[in-house]
This record gives C-alpha cells, sequence and structure tokens, in this order.
C-alpha cells in the first residue's frame, strides 16, 4: 500500500502532499520535513529507495523517490509493493501531468494544485493503484476538462476568471521540469499497465 | 490539446497564490494567509448566499493553506454542501476537500456518507466514481458501517462500467483493511475471483490487488484464483509484446499486472494441479529467459520495468522453495545483478538474496557470492545499499564462513554509519556465538567488538558474553587472561569494565599464579577505573571486591581498606554506601568458610534462547530475522526452555544463599524499575532468563483490586510502571463478555506477551472461559485488546488467575493477578413486595441456606454508598421491606447454565458499634457462603 505520496521542490516547499493514512496534521507536516531531509542528502545517482524508520510508526516501510529538476517526487510505501514498478508509477504519473499540462512545470503544480489531484485521484486511490495505463488515465482527466467546460459555458461564472496565471506578474519563473528521456511528441506513447 | 487547459483557473486564487510567493519572510507569508482565512471565514458566515464557483475558489484556497502546513479548522461544512450540488466541478473539489482534509467528526461524516449514497444510487458512472473515490480515500468505519454491503454488489454487477468496477474492488480493499470485520464475505468472492478473466486489463489488476488481500485472510475462500492467475499471467508473459497494445510499458507487456499477479500467487503454496504447476515453471522461466535477452530498448523505464517482473518471480521462486533448478538459476540471476551498474538493481539484488540464503537449496549457491557481497560492503556509497549488505552477509553466515564474515564486519564497523553501528554490533554478537568452534575466538571478537564500538554495545551483549563464559570452563581462564589485558589500554571502554569487573571476580584467581596478574595487580587495575565510571559500573565493581576478599585472602586488609574510605562508606549514593557498608561487615564478620560459601561461583546459566537475539528482532520487526537454522534453533531452545525453568526459577526464588544476585547487575536501571514479584532478589537470573513459565504468585495489592471489582464492572484492575490493566465486562444471565486491555506504559515493545487466563480444575468444571490469543509483540505506548467470553455452568467459589509473561528490554516478566470473574457477576436482580420477600425468607429457614457474617465496618458507613454497592453487587435493593428502615435487604437470581439460585440478603449496620450484620438466604449451602463471603468484604 501507498502510505503517502509527497512532492516537493529543492528548497523543500511542498507542492503536492497526499496521505492515505489518517495522521495529524503536525504529523504530516513533520513527516514532510523529515522525508525531504533525508531525501535532499543524497546524490542523484544512488540508489532511489531508502528505508525512513520509523517514520511511520514500523520499519516496513521505505521511500521510493525520483529527482526531476527542480521537485522531488516521493511515494512512501509498504513492502507489499514493488520498488521498481512504484519507481515506474512516478514516471507514469510525471509523464502523465506532462501530458496533461504539456510541457509539465512547477508552477502548474502550484497554480492548478486542484487538477494535479484530480489526475494523481485517476492514477492512486485510497493508497492503492488504480490504473497504470496512461492513455486511460489521460482520457479519464480530458472527459473531466470536458465537463468542467460544458459546465463553464452555462454556468454564470464571471468573467475574469478566465486566463488568471499568463497576466500576473510571477517573480523567477522555475525552468520546466526536465523529464528525463521521454519524447512526448511521439503519438501513442507507451504505457504502464 | 492539453487536457487540462491553463487558461481557465480562477483569478481570486492565482493572485492569492502569488501574493504568497511574493512574501519576503514567513511573517509576511503567515500575515497573508491569516487576512485570507479572515476574509474566507467572513463570506462563508455571511449572509449572502455563496455561488457554487465562490465556494470552490475559497476551497481550493484552502487546500493551498492547508499544504502550506496551516491549519484548517473551518471550511468542512461548505465542502459538504458541495458534494449535494449537481454541478460536476462543484462536486469534485468538494470530495476532494474532503478526502484531503478528512475529520472524524462524526455529525459531518453522516452528512458525507448521505451525499454519497446519493451518488453511488445516481448511475453516473462519473459521479460514482467520486464517491467511490472518496469512500477509499477515507476508509473510515463509519463508511464502512455504511457501504460494506453495497460496494461488493456494484463491483459484481453485470451493467457496472468498468472504471467503475475497477474503483469499487479498490474501495473495497481499503475498507476490508480498515474494518475487516465489517465486510461480509459471501457469494461475490467467487465472482470477484473470475474477475481475473476480465477483458479490460485495468480491472484485472485492480480486482487482483483485492483478492491478494483477501486471500491472505482467506485463503481457502479465494483457492480458485490460482489456477486462474496463473493462466493469465502465462497469457501476458508469453504474448509477444505487441499484443497488449495499451498495456505495454516500453517494450514489457503488462508489467504491473505482472508483478500483482506474481504477489498473488506467494499468497499460496505450488500449485498441486500438475498442469497449472507445469503451466507456471513455464512462465517463471520464461521470464528468466527474458533477462538473459539484449533489451529492446536502452530506456532505463524498460529496464526497470522488465527486472519489477523478474524480481517478483524470483520472490515467488524463493516463496514456493519446492524446484531446486529455478532456485539456483534465481541465484545466478541475482550474482548478476550484484554488479550491475544500475545502483537500484544491485539493492534489490541484495534484498533478495538474503531471502535466497534461508533456502536450503539455494544456500551454498548464494555463499559463491560472498565475496562480492564484502566489495560492496567496502565500496558502495549509498547507506542503504551497505545495510542491505550488512543483511545478507548476516544471512549467508554459516560454521564454513562465519570467522571471514565476523572479520569483514568487524572492519566495517569502525567507519560505519551511526545509524547502523548498533544493529551491526548485535549481529557480529550473533553470528560470533552462534559459529564459535573455539570459544577463544568468542571472546576475542566480543572484546573487540566493545573495543570498536563500545557505546554501541548494548547491554545484552555484554550479559550474554559473561554467561557464555560462566558455563564453559574450557574459557575462563582464557577469558580472564584476555579481559586483563584488554583493561591495560590507558582508555577503554565502560562495558569492558563491566565485563573485566564480573570476570575477574568470578574466574581471576584462574591467572594470578603469573606474577605479572598477581592478586594485588588484578584489584589495582580494576580500581584504577572505578572512579571514573557510572554507578552501576561501581556497584559492580564492589561486588568484583568482595568476591575478591573470597578469592584472594591476601589482599583483604587492601579491599577492607578500599571499603573503609569515607568515598564508599558515606557515598551519595544510596546502592554504593549500602554496598561498602554490607560487604565490609561481612568481611569482617564472616568466617572463611562462610565467606566461600556466600561467594561461591556463579553456578552456570541454563542454555535458552539469546536475550541478544531477541534483541535483533525487536530491533528489525518480527519476520525479518530470517534463518532457516536460526528458527530451529528457536525452536529447541523454546523446549529447553519450558522443560526446566521451574526449577531455575524455584532455586532462585527460593535459595537463600545470596551467592544467586551477589554480583546481581542489579543496579543496571532497566531491570530495577520492573518490580516482578517473583524475582525482585534474583535480577542476575532474571536478566538471563525466559525462565518461568511457572505462574508467578499474585501481584501484591491484587486482593483490594480484585474486591473493588466485586460490585462494579469496569475500571483499571493492575497497574505498575510497566503495564496497565483495565478491564470492561458486561454480564447477562449466566453468559459473560469481558475485555481486558493491556496498556504499555513504557516507549518501548513488549515481546512475546502472553497473557493466560487459568482456571484451577475445580473452576474448570464450572466456569467456561474462552479467550483469543493476542498479538505477541505491544508496541510502546500502545494498548492491546483481550475478549474472554465468559460462561458459568454452575456455581463456583474461587477467582481465575490472569498471568501475564512478557519480555521489556532484556527482562522477563511475569505477574499473575486474580481475575474478578465472581459469582455475584450471573445475578439478575428480582423486584418483590414485603410480604414476598418474608414468605420467601421463611421459606429457606433451613439452618444450612442460611449464612451469617458479623463484622467490622472497613469503611464509613455510608447509607447511600451502601445502596450503590447492594445494587452493583447485582442484586435487586428492595426499599420499605424491613421494617426497620436503617435496614437493607435485596433478592435476586444467581443464573448458571445447570440451575437458578433465588437469593435473599439482608444488612443491619450498626452505626454505634460501627459492626454490620449481613444475612445471606439461597438454597444452596456453597452459594449462600460464597455470596457472603464477597460482600462483606465490600463495607
Amino acid at each position: 500500500m501507498i502510505n503517502a505520496i509527497l512532492v516537493f521542490n529543492n528548497h523543500g516547499k511542498p507542492r503536492l502532499v497526499r496521505f492515505y493514512q489518517h495522521l495529524a496534521e503536525e504529523v504530516q507536516q513533520q513527516i514532510v520535513r523529515e522525508v525531504f531531509h533525508l531525501v535532499l542528502k543524497r546524490d542523484d545517482h544512488i540508489c532511489n529507495f531508502l528505508e525512513c524508520g520509523s517514520l511511520f510508526g514500523g520499519s516496513d516501510y521505505k521511500l521510493i523517490y525520483r529527482h526531476y529538476a527542480t521537485l522531488y517526487f516521493v511515494f512512501c510505501v509498504d513492502s507489499s509493493e514493488s520498488e521498481l514498478g512504484i519507481l515506474d508509477l512516478i514516471q507514469v504519473f510525471v509523464e502523465t501531468l506532462d501530458k496533461c499540462f504539456e510541457n509539465v512545470c512547477e508552477l502548474d503544480l502550484i497554480f492548478h494544485m486542484d487538477k494535479v489531484h484530480h489526475i494523481l485521484q485517476e492514477m492512486v486511490i485510497g493508497g492503492m493503484v488504480l490504473e497504470t495505463n496512461m492513455n486511460e488515465i489521460v482520457a479519464q482527466v480530458e472527459a473531466q476538462s470536458k465537463l468542467e467546460k460544458a459546465e463553464g459555458g452555462l454556468s454564470a461564472a464571471p468573467s475574469r476568471a478566465v486566463s488568471a496565471v499568463k497576466n500576473i506578474n510571477l517573480p523567477e519563473i522555475p525552468r520546466n521540469i526536465n523529464i528525463g528521456d521521454i519524447n512526448i511528441k511521439v503519438p501513442n506513447l507507451s504505457q504502464f499497465m | 490539446m492539453p487536457a487540462v487547459s491553463k487558461g481557465d483557473g480562477m483569478r481570486g486564487l492565482a493572485v492569492f497564490i502569488s501574493d504568497i510567493r511574493n512574501c519576503k519572510s514567513k511573517e509576511a507569508e503567515i500575515k497573508r494567509i491569516n487576512k485570507e482565512l479572515a476574509n474566507i471565514r467572513s463570506k462563508f458566515k455571511g449572509d449572502k448566499a455563496l455561488d457554487g464557483y465562490s465556494k470552490k475558489k475559497y476551497v481550493c484556497k484552502l487546500l493551498f493553506i492547508f499544504l502550506l502546513g496551516h491549519d484548517i479548522d473551518f471550511g468542512h461544512m461548505e465542502a459538504v454542501n458541495l458534494l449535494s450540488s449537481n454541478r460536476y466541478t462543484e462536486k469534485q473539489i468538494g470530495y476532494l476537500f474532503i478526502s484531503v482534509l478528512v475529520n472524524s467528526n462524526s455529525e459531518l461524516i453522516r452528512l458525507i456518507n448521505n451525499a454519497i449514497k446519493n451518488d453511488l444510487a445516481s448511475r453516473n458512472p462519473t459521479f460514482m466514481g467520486l464517491a467511490l473515490h472518496c469512500i477509499a480515500n477515507v476508509g473510515s468505519r463509519e463508511m464502512a458501517e455504511a457501504f460494506a454491503g453495497e460496494i461488493p454488489k456494484i463491483l459484481v454487477a453485470g451493467d457496472t462500467m468498468d472504471s467503475v468496477k475497477q474503483s469499487a474492488a479498490l474501495c473495497l480493499l481499503r475498507l476490508y483493511r480498515t474494518s475487516p470485520d465489517l465486510v461480509p464475505m459471501g457469494d461475490w468472492t467467487s465472482r470477484v475471483v473470475h474477475l481475473l478473466n476480465d477483458q479490460h486489463l485495468g480491472v484485472v489488476t485492480a480486482a487482483t490487488s483485492l483478492i491478494t488481500t483477501l486471500a491472505q485472510k482467506n485463503p481457502e475462500e479465494f483457492k480458485t484464483s490460482v489456477s486462474l492467475a496463473v493462466s493469465r499471467l502465462s497469457r501476458i508473459v508469453t504474448s509477444a509484446s505487441t499484443d497488449l497494445q495499451d498495456y505495454t510499458y516500453y517494450f514489457v507487456p503488462a508489467p504491473w499486472l505482472s508483478v500483482k499477479l506474481l504477489r498473488l500467487l506467494q499468497c499460496y503454496p505450488p500449485p498441486e494441479d500438475p498442469a497449472v504447476r507445469g503451466r507456471l515453471t513455464e512462465c517463471l522461466e520464461t521470464i528468466l529467459n527474458k533477462a538473459q535477452e539484449p533489451p529492446k530498448s536502452k530506456k532505463v523505464q524498460h529496464s526497470n520495468a522488465k527486472n519489477a517482473v523478474l524480481f517478483e518471480a524470483i520472490s515467488l521462486i524463493i516463496h514456493h522453495d519446492s524446484e531446486p533448478n529455478l532456485l539456483v538459476r534465481a541465484c545466478n540471476q541475482l550474482g548478476q545483478f550484484l554488479q550491475h551498474r544500475e545502483t537500484n538493481l544491485r539493492y534489490l539484488a541484495l534484498e533478495s538474496m538474503c531471502t535466497l540464503a534461508s533456502s536450503e537449496f539455494s544456500h551454498e549457491a548464494v555463499k559463491t557470492h560472498i565475496e562480492t557481497v564484502i566489495n560492496a560492503l567496502k565500496t558502495e556509497r549509498d547507506v542503504s545499499v551497505r545495510q542491505r549488505a550488512v543483511d545478507l552477509l548476516y544471512a549467508m553466515c554459516d560454521r564454513s564462513n562465519a570467522q571471514q564474515i565476523v572479520a569483514e564486519m568487524l572492519n566495517y564497523l569502525e567507519t560505519a554509519d551511526y545509524s547502523i553501528r548498533e544493529e551491526i554490533v548485535l549481529k557480529v554478537a550473533i553470528l560470533a556465538e552462534k559459529y564459535a568452534v573455539d570459544y577463544t575466538w568468542y571472546v576475542d571478537t566480543i572484546l573487540n567488538l566493545i573495543r570498536i564500538a563500545g557505546d554501541y554495545v548494548s547491554e545484552e551483549v555484554w550479559y550474554r558474553v559473561i554467561q557464555i563464559v560462566i558455563n564453559r570452563d574450557d574459557v575462563q581462564g582464557y577469558a580472564a587472561k584476555t579481559v586483563f589485558e584488554a583493561l591495560q589500554a590507558p582508555a577503554c571502554h565502560e562495558n569492558l569494565v563491566k565485563v573485566g569487573g564480573y570476570i575477574l571476580g568470578e574466574f581471576g584467581n584462574l591467572i594470578a599464579g603469573d606474577p605479572r596478574s598477581s592478586p594485588l595487580i588484578q584489584f589495582n587495575l580494576l580500581h584504577s577505573k572505578f572512579h571514573l565510571c557510572s554507578v552501576p559500573t561501581r556497584a559492580l565493581l564492589l561486588s568484583t571486591y568482595i568476591k575478591f576478599v573470597n578469592l584472594f585472602p591476601e589482599i583483604k586488609t587492601t579491599i577492607q581498606d578500599v571499603l573503609r574510605s569515607d568515598s564508599q562508606l558515606k557515598n551519595a549514593d544510596v546502592e554504593l554506601q549500602q554496598r561498602a557498608v554490607e560487604y565490609l561487615r561481612l568481611s569482617t564478620i564472616a568466617s572463611t568458610d562462610i565467606l566461600a560459601t556466600v561467594l561461591e561461583e556463579m553456578p552456570p546459566f541454563p542454555e535458552r534462547e539469546s536475550s541478544i537475539l531477541a534483541k535483533l528482532k525487536k530491533k528489525k520487526g518480527p519476520g525479518t530475522v530470517t534463518d532457516l537454522e536460526e528458527i530451529k534453533k528457536e525452536r529447541s531452545s523454546d523446549m529447553n526452555g519450558s522443560a526446566e525453568p521451574a526449577s531455575v526459577n524455584a532455586s532462585a526464588v527460593s535459595t537463600p544463599s545470596p551467592s544467586a544476585d551477589l554480583l546481581g547487575l542489579g543496579a543496571a536501571p532497566l531491570t530495577n524499575s520492573a518490580p516482578p514479584p517473583s524475582s525482585s532478589g534474583s535480577l542476575l537470573v532474571d536478566v538471563f532468563s525466559d525462565s518461568a513459565s511457572a505462574v508467578a504468585p499474585l501481584a501484591p495489592g491484587s486482593d483490594d483490586n480484585f474486591a473493588r471489582f466485586v460490585c462494579k464492572n469496569n475500571g483499571v484492575l493492575f497497574e505498575n510502571q510497566l503495564l496497565q490493566i483495565g478491564l470492561k465486562s458486561e454480564f447477562r444471565q449466566n453468559l459473560g463478555r469481558m475485555f481486558i486491555f493491556y496498556g504499555n506504559k513504557t516507549s518501548t515493545q513488549f515481546l512475546t506477551f502472553t497473557p493466560t487466563v487459568i482456571c484451577s480444575d475445580d473452576l474448570q468444571s464450572s466456569l467456561n472461559l474462552q479467550t483469543k490469543p493476542v498479538d505477541p509483540t505491544v508496541d510502546g505506548g500502545a494498548q492491546v485488546q483481550q475478549v474472554v467470553n465468559i460462561e458459568c455452568v454452575s456455581d463456583f467459589m474461587e477467582a481465575p488467575i490472569l498471568n501475564i509473561q512478557f519480555r521489556y528490554g532484556g527482562t522477563f516478566q511475569n505477574l499473575s493477578v486474580k481475575l474478578p470473574i465472581t459469582l455475584n457477576k450471573f445475578f439478575q436482580p428480582t423486584e418483590m413486595s414485603s410480604q414476598d420477600f418474608f414468605q420467601r425468607w421463611k421459606q429457606l429457614s433451613n439452618p444450612k441456606q442460611e449464612v451469617q457474617n458479623i463484622f467490622k465496618a472497613k469503611h464509613p458507613m455510608d447509607a447511600e454508598i451502601t445502596k450503590a454497592k447492594i445494587i452493583g453487587f447485582g442484586s435487586a435493593l428492595l426499599e420499605e421491606v424491613d421494617p426497620n428502615p436503617a435496614n437493607f435487604v435485596g433478592a435476586g437470581i444467581i443464573h448458571t447454565k445447570t440451575t437458578q439460585i433465588g437469593c435473599l440478603l439482608r444488612l443491619e449496620p450498626n452505626l454505634q458499634a460501627q459492626m454490620y450484620r449481613l444475612t445471606l438466604r439461597t438454597s444452596k449451602e456453597a452459594v449462600s457462603q460464597r455470596l457472603c463471603e464477597l460482600l462483606s468484604e465490600q463495607f
């Protein structure tokens, strides 16, 4: 089972925090901080797995993480999950984000937190993997967007809500996330299932 | 087109986020957030009804604030309102808020459940999906109560959409994990198994996860899944990668599903049906073969996916542990990975090999990789990988390579990361003991261990070395000589002083012949360390000195001078002072014969499981110390343990000779804090013993507590510094149920925690008790519960005994308390008129039916309290029955399985004399007797 999914940037600012185990808020914050410190001091080219001691109250848990440019994606899992499988799952998650946001960057995660949650929701629910087929995930997200659009068109949503981000004067826009060697232009990108 | 268009965000939200990001300081950020929280609060509270859009915007802001680590204590109600919106976007954000910020507020849970119920019934797959995701994410007990019956129906219904089926399967899995008792097994289970054949691989994946978890608890029920899983796996593995289209990930067909299927198969032994078994073997061989093929892609994702399946296949092969051919191939494959350039693969290979080492078929094959593993220990840059290498060395160790492995581990210890030192110390100590052919090697190893990593050598380790030296005549002289030499070092670790002090105190005479280690030199050497040591060590050294008085009469006066010095006799520490005074006195007045008897050499310790092993298990969690031999050894030592300990315990407790504990390590803080009543005089024996399957005598104060429970059902039965035992019980007619709560008050795990309810032979025939075993480990601060089902067959006198045994730190704890199951618990109160009462009273006039007791009041004579006690006792309190209003009368029926016994009671207080007269009349003499006894104790 996946106990938590954490995404934070190189400075430890959380960008996505999702716990699948009931923990008090202070404990959640504490875990995010400690995980960040554990992961930060590791070189980029060593093992992607590490034991996290009693962080989750048992010795059975591992952190499996990947580092993409400015962001760390960390999954905390118990021994019932395959380490390499989770590593691929992280990749699928990032590739999916990339597809949904077109060249995803840290800012997308900040300003579209709800969307990111919805995308994640199509992959993992209650700490269990729901879908690993990227086409399927993207199709679900697209269906959602369509529904939103349809409702948006009918609703009296104020027009000022439209196109918000781009016009705002933003300081220091982070670089795009480099998602390694995947090629997004390739149609019918293979999925992990 | 991107699936998420960036333009349609919420401007207010974006502005807020930008503001936060522009904040120059933490204070500014907090200020901005507080302003926003105030704004949102006022908007939510305001008179103006908010439209869905605004609600959504504010909820999003709250989520963002929560992400930044701030407490969100409102907005839940607004989120719940969004759930019942008909608009998808609003509903969606409502569900998101609920599942991120779950609140166990029961009022809200009911509302949330209501909304979920509506969405589940809506037959709109999108809404159903949202509702199911929410249940899976929250997974609370209330939700399980509401939906555990409903979800299996959705899961197996023919017309359910695939995506909903997927969600339903995982939803059910989550509920089963949180509240297994609420998920009913039934017809649906067989239909779930058939989902393994589903067209849609997403459904198969979700179903496999569900079945795996269910099968672990109900293997029989899901047995048919084995053949289905094998055939599914076979179709995936043998297909060309293009066959599965969408389900192929970087040229690997459905790796995630393959992994899950292989996990499912690990819930079962190898299939019995030869056809299925053959097909599975074929699959596993194919997977192993594919590993040797050249990669179809250079991308790391390709090799990851391929190896994920491979490692899982190897796990299954190890789990089955039945095909030598496959095991050896697996081992060779892992051997290749040990040298792979990918750190991840080296890590996983070390980890898998660890389990492989415990298989008898492949143990030898694993051993051939010893050099690679040792090399990994020396060269790996990553501590996680080095840790795995240590684990593997430990697992592959046997008599043939123990010396090499122990030496390498000792080497590594000098530079090892602090985080894993203690564990390595334990492992070295265990291996050295287990594979010692030559005990001089063992002694050297442990002393080295103390020299290199003294701070990480726990008490268990040095207790153990002493135990072994005491038990083995052949090593005692060598040990004395070695510790003597080791103590010569200018700076030596305190643990070495302890071991040295103990061993020289026992066996210093064996080396006293050598003028370089004459008695006086030995004494001076030890005493030179005395002032640098902590109190417990000094206490131990004082005991060594008195042992020296016996061993070496020639230095008696020197020792007496030391004991007599002010720094000893007037030491601020009570323990040290007492030892000095007593030892000085002992050495002065006792004759040589008496001294020799009192200070006799310690008797050998009974052989039993090493306390170090227990410690390692505690550290790593049960089940992680896997070694076949170890398990066998443990079993046999368990048998040893139960065969002999009674005598050990008896000798330790009853022997008046203080020799058993003179050198007692009594000052060790751990053992002192626990008051096991049976063994307070023999701490040393206790430290080393798993002993005492013998039931401890009743804990002090247990009787008082017992009496308190006669008139009440709930409360704390027993408490000391380690353990609290609470009770809750209910009784109806002749049946009852008692919940016993064991609370670990310490921060350390209790191990082998075994509570047992014991009934004497007499009691067994009249009282039926059924208990379920509890988990043998109780975490620090945790509470475990045990249920006792009670049936009263016939009336009874005694109470059952609750005996609790466990290990805390290195010490064995054993205590017993009376369990307050008393005859009066099966009382059913009976109301009756004055006339009826006296009529019955007269009917029970046979002298054997009446029991009377006149006794002095132990508590203030308060009428209200007395009334409460009589009611608590179980009988009805009959008002206006007795002509004297100061008297109390009661009536009731005792229910047993065989009979019912009517009981009448009368209590007459005499305030002046502070006395009571209690009269019981029942149809059975023994019952009158017992009830009278029980009730007399209450006033």
